[in-house]
């Protein structure tokens, strides 16, 4: 019987199946200080041993500090007990560990791949909700709970609802200056960000094929606000180049034997989906969000929807609660509104490709008067490339600051925020109320928009920057 | 593990919102230890609390009202627990007492934690929300909603409504057990399964350097991601 690239990793790795689906077995268990050193404390205080330690690694991302220069490990460093508890437990369970200043810390989402720890058809889970990025190289990877990730350390396995299937067929070419992230936000403003619930979902086409493999992570990490259960990628010869050598990859012998089965590893021609969604990349312009939620996206040069234009989404006060929010009106310009911040990084767009294509806008220019701009690399490894490539000092002087790697200012942890009421573009993920910092305004958009409007000094067509 | 579910007549706050997201349930800034407790003061506590340092609580927000502060049902709306994975978001309502989540949907990360923590997240249909609101509000002390697990229902003074929940999941709830021990029970097939798939798929398992190895490996052979093929 044909099957879809899910089913054929799914039956690889189906150990029992019962009433609420499967329990899996897992290949790879990823975790960072936020939510995993909570599992690891509470998996030992229960007495339970970690199945395989040899297949766990945890990073140090969330709360270390990006500040240049930073001392979080330094014996005068402030305290910082998510970081200490997993630094503890990690050592004392025997399990890959990169601390804040190892050679190989960076973001879980950057790391994974960079690392060469995802795989094709490898299971691999991730207390955080953007794991499904990692499915671009083809893995099933999909985001858990803390005590669901101490179920898969103690046993490494998980039972898993079977979700139903969904190919997203992308026809068409990108036009220049518009990305991958762009093309999501495409996706989610167009069916909802409701709209994959209870699928996973499988990027195809000439328009997916097309995409670099950093441009697919940052597809398949938008496909989180899309909330489907993960999403995946078929792998090609670009993924396995990609692969090629890293630091976990399989080597020699082991490597030619994964890229065999590898190659079998896509979705038969008549393989049957129980959703399929078709769309066009050529049609794609840049986009932003206007609201407090990814599927308030729109073209750049759109206005500000009026309630009758969204009533099937935003219930009337929900709207009316929006725009307040936001600052904004009904038919305001998205494409001129005023920035006071801009920022590039998190794992969906801070890798070596991102900062490469935001220094060739930054290339000569300066960021303006009273914006503050900040680049926070995905990884340690990235940071070090962009310096020996000069993107770095493009960034500098342009008037970026330049971090060290973490996820940052994505997300406010109680640390460093944009002020209240500042209104910010941004390269991540999610625009909820807060989520920059109290009262922050979050307009998401693509590293090229971030960095045509950090010039700009207001929300700026990359395309006409590109020129 | 998590407590036993058993059917349950409370008193229920209704915070009729979408997209309720877990950074609105627990804003991240309040999660200060490594713990699954001392949560519940940082629960909501963007809307629960005024602007400003200190706790002053808002009188605009519904668990501020006397009327629902003891609430153990939270009638909500669509998409809820959505965003962060952050388990945290679970802990804090459930250590604030709520023991059951009614909405017409929730995030998929955030059910599979409620399930996991002895707290029910029941779906309901819009309408049956709305007229199950209106119901609690008409008198929030006396009108306490029954829910039932064992008859998959939600039970005003004159209505009643079913509720979706997973086969496995209700059991689960209802006898409380743990997952671990559970599959712990499953721990020879397991093995067996993996002796199998080690000869299926040698490289899955070739992971290099080991662990516990700090620092040793620094490849040399990395190549540039993002130049791949272009």
């Amino acid at each position: 019987m044909p099957s879809t690239l899910f089913e054929k990793i799914w039956n690889a790795h189906l150990i029992a199946e019962g009433s609420g689906g499967g329990l899996l077995l897992l290949d790879r268990i990823l975790l960072h200080e936020r939510t995993g050193g909570v599992a690891l404390q509470s998996l030992r205080q229960a007495g339970h041993r970690i199945a395989n330690p040899a297949h766990v690694f945890a990073t140090m991302d969330h709360v270390v500090d990006t500040r240049p220069g930073r001392r979080s490990n330094a014996p005068d460093a402030p305290p910082n007990v998510f970081i200490d508890v997993t630094r503890r437990e990690a050592r004392a369970a025997g399990i890959h560990l990169f601390d804040v200043d190892d050679d190989r810390q960076g973001i879980v989402h950057v790391i994974g791949p960079e690392l060469g720890i995802v795989l094709p058809g490898l299971t691999l889970v991730c207390p955080d909700s953007h794991t499904g990025t990692q499915g671009a190289l083809g893995a099933l990877a999909w985001g858990i709970g803390s005590t669901e990730a101490e179920h898969a350390l103690a046993t490494q396995t998980l039972r898993v609802p079977r979700p139903k299937t969904l190919r997203v067929t992308i026809d068409g070419a990108l036009q220049r200056g518009v990305t991958a992230k762009d093309l999501a936000l495409h996706l989610i403003a167009t069916r909802g960000s409701a709209g994959g619930r209870g699928f996973v979902a499988e990027f195809a086409g000439p328009g997916v094929c097309g995409l670099d493999l950093e441009a697919r992570m940052t597809l398949c990490n938008m496909a989180t606000e899309f909330s489907v259960f993960a999403a995946l990628i078929a792998p090609d010869e670009r993924t396995y180049s990609y692969l090629r050598g890293r630091s976990f990859a399989p080597a020699g012998p082991f490597f030619e034997r994964g890229l065999t089965d590898w190659r079998q590893l896509r979705s038969d021609p008549d393989a049957r989906f129980d959703l399929e969604i078709r769309l066009d990349a050529s049609e794609v312009r840049p986009m932003v969000t206007w609201g407090t939620n990814p599927q308030d996206a729109l073209p750049i040069d759109s206005a500000v929807p009026d309630f009758p234009a969204v009533a099937g989404r935003l219930s009337l006060p929900a709207y009316r609660r929006t725009l307040e929010y936001m600052g904004l009106e009904p038919g305001r310009r998205i494409e001129g509104l005023p920035i006071d911040g801009a920022f590039i990084g998190a794992c969906t767009n801070s890798r070596l490709s991102d900062l490469r294509r935001a220094a060739a806008i930054l290339q000569g220019r300066k960021v303006a008067p009273g914006v503050r701009a900040i680049c926070v690399p995905g990884s340690t490894r990235v940071k070090r490339m962009a310096e020996d490539e000069g993107l770095a000092s493009v960034f500098e002087r342009a008037g970026f600051e330049w971090r060290e790697s973490g996820c940052s200012l994505c997300f406010f942890a109680g640390g460093e925020s944009f002020a209240p009421g500042q209104r910010i573009v941004s390269s991540t993920n999610r625009n909820f109320e807060g989520r920059q910092g109290p009262q922050t305004r979050t307009h998401l958009a693509s590293p090229e928009t971030v960095a045509a409007s950090a010039i700009a000094g207001y929300i700026a067509d990359p395309r006409q920057a590109c020129d | 593990m998590p407590q036993p579910f058993t059917d349950l007549t409370a008193c229920a706050a209704v915070l009729l919102r979408d997209n309720v997201d877990t950074d609105a349930i627990i804003p991240s800034r309040e999660i200060r230890a490594v713990a699954k407790t001392g949560l519940a003061a940082g629960l909501f506590a963007n809307w629960r609390y005024l602007p400003g340092e200190g706790r002053t609580p808002d009188p605009m927000f519904i668990l501020n009202d006397p009327a629902f502060r003891e609430s153990q049902i939270l009638i909500t709306g669509e998409n809820f627990g959505c965003g962060s994975s952050r388990e945290q978001a679970v802990w804090a309502l459930a250590e604030y007492g709520f023991r059951v989540l009614i909405a017409p949907s929730f995030s998929p990360i955030f059910y599979r934690n409620c399930l996991r923590n002895g707290l029910l997240p029941a779906r309901l249909d819009k309408e049956a929300i709305g007229g199950l609101a209106e119901w609690v509000r008409e008198d929030p002390k006396r009108h306490q909603p029954l829910v039932s697990l064992a008859t998959q229902r939600i039970q005003t003074s004159a209505r009643s409504w079913p509720f979706e929940i997973a086969a496995d999941a209700r059991e689960a709830l209802i006898e409380g057990l743990s997952e671990i021990e559970q599959t712990l029970r499953l721990r020879e097939q397991i093995a067996v399964f993996q002796v199998a798939d080690r000869v299926k798929r040698p490289w899955a398992y070739h992971i290099s350097p080991p662990a516990s190895a700090e620092g040793v490996a620094i490849e040399s052979t990395l190549r540039r991601p993002g130049i791949d093929g272009k």
